[in-house]
C-alpha cells in the first residue's frame, strides 16, 4: 500500500487529507499529541521555525502554536481539545492569530492501524465554502510567503466573488 | 469597486475541481483536449462509452470550468481551459506540497523514534 498523501473535499465545507505512516498506531498518537515531537515536524517553510508548542493535553485544554521566519515575522494558531479518545481521535478547533480564513475551524485527526502501519485521516472543517476555498488556494506556506495584506485582499475578492457567482 | 463573480460562467469553486480531477476518464478526456478541440461523439470514441455516460462527464468538466463548450451550433466542440486547469493544478499541488513537507519530516521522526526503540 503507497504512503502517498491524498487530498480530498468533502461536502461543501471540509478538506480530508489522508497518509499511511510506515510504524504503530502508538508512535503516531505520540508524534500528534506531544509537544516535544509535535515540533520537529509541524514546520512551515524553510526559514521557518516554531518557537511556541504548547500543549495542554486534555478535553477543554489549549493549544498553541507559533512559526517564526528569520526576518522575525509571526503566525500563531491555537484550539482547544474538543474530544480525545485514545489512541485513536483527536477533536480540536483551530484558529489563526491572523485569520487568513474566515471563522474558525474544527480539525479531527484518526488514527487506524493495519498490518503494522497507520493511516492518518486529517479532516478540518471550516465555517463556510468560501473559508475552505481559501484555504485550498492558499495553504499557510503560501499566505506566509504572499504576506498577510494580500492574502487580505484574496479572501474579500473571493468572498465578493463567491456571493455573486 | 467590479464584482469579480458572475451568475454564469463564474470562478467555480476549487472542490468542483477535486470532483473533477479525481476521475481517470475524465482525466483521459482532459489530456484528449490538450491536443485539441472536439465533439462529444470524438471524446466518446476511445472509451466504448455511450454519449450520454460521456457527457455526465463532460458536465462535470464544465462545471468546474476545465472545458468549455465552442460556438458551433452543430457540433458544440468542447475544448480544455488550459489557463484554469493550469490555476487548478498549480493550487492543488501547492497544497499538497504543503502537506506532504510536513509528513515526509514526520517519517523521519517516526523512523528515528522506531531505531531507538530497538537499541
Amino acid at each position: 500500500m503507497p504512503n502517498t498523501l491524498q487530498i480530498s473535499t468533502r461536502g461543501d465545507r471540509e478538506i480530508v487529507v489522508t497518509r499511511a505512516f510506515d510504524a504503530p498506531r502508538t508512535l503516531v498518537w505520540d508524534a500528534f499529541t506531544k509537544p516535544e515531537l509535535v515540533r520537529q515536524w509541524l514546520l512551515g517553510p524553510p526559514g521557518w521555525t516554531m518557537p511556541v508548542c504548547e500543549i495542554d493535553f486534555r478535553v477543554g485544554g489549549r493549544y498553541r502554536y507559533v512559526w517564526r521566519n528569520e526576518s522575525g515575522t509571526e503566525m500563531g494558531m491555537s484550539g482547544v481539545h474538543r474530544e480525545i479518545v485514545v489512541p485513536e481521535r483527536i477533536v480540536v478547533t483551530e484558529k489563526f492569530d491572523q485569520s487568513w480564513y474566515p471563522g474558525e475551524a474544527v480539525g479531527t485527526i484518526s488514527l487506524a492501524e493495519q498490518g503494522g502501519k497507520t493511516m492518518l485521516t486529517q479532516i478540518v472543517q471550516y465555517e463556510s465554502r468560501e473559508a475552505r476555498e481559501v484555504v485550498l488556494k492558499s495553504p499557510m506556506e503560501s499566505g506566509l510567503a504572499a504576506g498577510y495584506d494580500r492574502l487580505e485582499q484574496l479572501v474579500a475578492s473571493m468572498v465578493r466573488g463567491e456571493k455573486t457567482a | 469597486m467590479q464584482p469579480i463573480g458572475y451568475v454564469h460562467g463564474g470562478p467555480a469553486h476549487l472542490d468542483a475541481t477535486f470532483a473533477a480531477l479525481a476521475d481517470p476518464t475524465r482525466r483521459a478526456i482532459l489530456a484528449r483536449l490538450a491536443g485539441g478541440e472536439a465533439s462529444v461523439a470524438e471524446l466518446a470514441e476511445p472509451f466504448a462509452m455511450s454519449q450520454p455516460a460521456i457527457s455526465k462527464h463532460l458536465k462535470v468538466l464544465e462545471r468546474a470550468g476545465l472545458i468549455s463548450r465552442g460556438r458551433d451550433a452543430q457540433r458544440r466542440p468542447r475544448r480544455l481551459e488550459a489557463q484554469r486547469l493550469g490555476e487548478a493544478t498549480a493550487w492543488l499541488e501547492n497544497y499538497r506540497r504543503f502537506w506532504e513537507g510536513r509528513f515526509q519530516r514526520l517519517d523521519a521522526l517516526l523512523d528515528d523514534m522506531q531505531k531507538k526503540q530497538k537499541r
